[in-house]
């Protein structure tokens, strides 16, 4: 079944009766060429392009619960690649550009939407460091642009401009930078994968790994042994717990991020917008909801949710920045957990076992990055060798002092 | 969250600031043969268990002693709070 605008006019005058499920159900087989652990953006996104890139056929993706039901389906859906480091910009630039191809590669409506994003300025020293990155993005054939105080008051007038404390002087924009739906993107890759013959099988933890002879042989399951030549861990906030099953430890905490909606109103906000002198950034959904958050909550958890000190932080920061979202009621609030790394960037990497593959620490900024995520982790998996921008993304960085710190703030994950 | 502080009760946890695992008060020797392995894993890599765990909280807006907390990690329930240095001086852990 593929989607076009004749089909949904078709449906939409024969009564919704030719819709299929978008992807099947399948029993898991005895064994596969290669497993990849975690039904979230990752793990299809990996599958998809194994798949559709790189030719492998005996895929499967085993996920514990439902897909999306992980932080696929909790975050705050922002995509862009205003990184300020060589070993991140070309990596999210190259995610960016996947996300621009996205709904032709796998036929499916995820709604990206290319809305902009703006770091707003409230300082002399904080437009200097925003200069900065803008160059750096622009280096690495991303686009940047630093606006002026009086160009901004023309696109986002409800920003609280005078605050005495936190004037607003200006910011710094990506235009292609914007939103997507993340279940659309969870449904297109899934569906994508499963018709170029991968296995999605649901209901399905990984219980353990059988090891022998420093070679992976396969995985236990809640549904079996299944063996599998090569297999690829891509299950974010639940990395340690899955890999210490493997014998290692990861230099990742857990930690809890919330995200807040508000009631649906009509358009306001034009793209997205981050508060430059504490951590709250804010975009509006299709539906009108206000969409927004802030910081973690700092303690390592597996919680899925939060506590309160957090809410008022996150809430405070948005009446600092635009002083009318005091009007707008809450609808909800819900968190996910993250893998926070000890330098804030990612690992995509083999690991000392054959045939064993690494692929999270994404932190909050993990949405993103799942097109070229996928893309990377697909290529390591079928090549052996790292897609060339993810190079930088091993787990030896740390011990070697080549870390990837875009905060400056060292082996604290909860200050990146 | 409140943390049962050993000398001062009950204090709401936005009083403290939090370090992590509460193994970070065993810093290797540095005049270990292998020691640059161990400050590399020491610095870097954490157990991070779903469960149990204990962890180091500083009081910064009260009395400025660190505690070792022990917190589960999956429902954030705080199991009991000890002062870092009788932890230390005791040679728990
Ligand atoms: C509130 C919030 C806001 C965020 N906002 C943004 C944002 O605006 N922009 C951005 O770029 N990023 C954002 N993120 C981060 C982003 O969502 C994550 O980094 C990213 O989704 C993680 O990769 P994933 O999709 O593969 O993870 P997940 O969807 O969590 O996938 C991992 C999967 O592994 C499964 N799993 C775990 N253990 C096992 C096992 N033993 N066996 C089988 N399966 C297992 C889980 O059930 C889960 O489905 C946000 C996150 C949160 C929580």
């Amino acid at each position: 079944m593929t989607f076009s605008g004749f089909k949904v006019v078709k449906e939409a005058l024969t009564g919704h009766k030719g819709w299929r499920p978008l992807w099947r159900d399948p029993d898991p087989k005895p064994a596969y060429d290669i497993v990849i652990v975690g039904g979230g953006g990752h793990g299809l996104a990996t599958a998809f392009y194994l798949a559709q890139t790189f030719g492998e056929l005996k895929v499967a993706v085993l996920e514990k619960g439902w897909l999306g039901s992980g932080n696929i389906g909790r975050n705050t859906t922002i995509i862009r690649s205003n990184y300020l480091l060589p070993g991140n910009e070309p990596f999210y630039e190259f995610s960016m550009k996947l996300w621009e191809n996205l709904e032709q590669a796998t036929n499916f409506n995820s709604m990206v939407s290319q809305r902009g994003i703006i770091n707003l300025i409230h300082t002399d020293g904080q437009r200097d460091a925003y200069r900065r990155r803008g160059n750096a993005m622009l280096l690495a054939g991303a686009d940047a642009r630093l606006l002026g105080r009086d160009e901004l008051r023309q696109m986002v007038p409800f920003l609280n401009f005078d605050n005495p404390r936190f004037p607003i002087k200006g910011g710094l924009m990506q235009a292609r930078a914007g939103t997507a739906r993340h279940d659309g993107v969870v449904w297109g890759y899934a569906r994508g994968a499963d018709q170029r013959g991968v296995d999605i099988i649901q209901n399905c933890e990984v219980t353990g790994f059988r090891i022998e002879g420093g070679a992976v042989q396969g995985v236990e399951t809640s549904r079996g042994y299944i063996g599998a030549k090569k297999v690829g861990v891509a299950v974010a906030g639940n990395s340690s717990r899955v890999m210490a099953m493997a014998g290692m430890r990861l230099p990742i905490e857990s930690h809890a991020l919330q995200a807040f909606v508000s009631e649906g109103l009509k358009p306001t906000i034009p793209g997205v917008i981050t508060f430059g002198a504490g951590h709250f950034y804010v975009s509006q959904s299709d539906k009108g909801g206000l969409v927004f958050g802030g910081d973690i909550d700092g303690y390592n958890s597996y919680a899925q949710r939060g506590n309160l000190p957090v809410v008022e932080d996150v809430i405070e920061g948005g009446m600092a920045l635009m002083p009318m979202i005091g009007r707008a009621r809450l609808l909800r609030a819900w968190g996910g957990v993250m893998d926070m790394s000890m330098d804030g960037s990612p690992i995509i990497d083999r690991t000392g076992i054959d045939g064993l593959y690494f692929n999270g620490g994404w932190c909050y900024g993990g949405f993103k990055a799942t097109p070229a995520s996928g893309y990377a982790f697909a290529h390591l998996l079928a090549t052996d060798r790292p897609h060339e921008t993810a190079t930088a993304y091993r787990f030896d960085r740390f011990a070697r002092g080549y870390v990837i710190d875009e905060k400056g703030v060292g082996a604290q994950p909860n200050l990146h | 969250m409140l943390i049962p502080h050993p000398l001062l009760g009950l204090r709401d946890a936005q009083e403290f600031t939090y370090l992590g695992d509460a193994s970070l008060m065993h810093r290797p020797d540095p005049a270990r043969e292998d020691a640059v392995a161990a400050f590399a894993d020491y610095v870097f890599l954490r157990d991070n268990p779903a469960g149990v765990h204990r962890e180091l909280w500083f009081h910064e807006a009260g009395d400025r002693s660190w505690l070792v907390v022990t917190r589960d990690t999956t429902t954030h329930e705080i199991l009991g709070a000890e002062l870092a240095s009788d932890v230390k001086l005791g040679g728990v852990q």
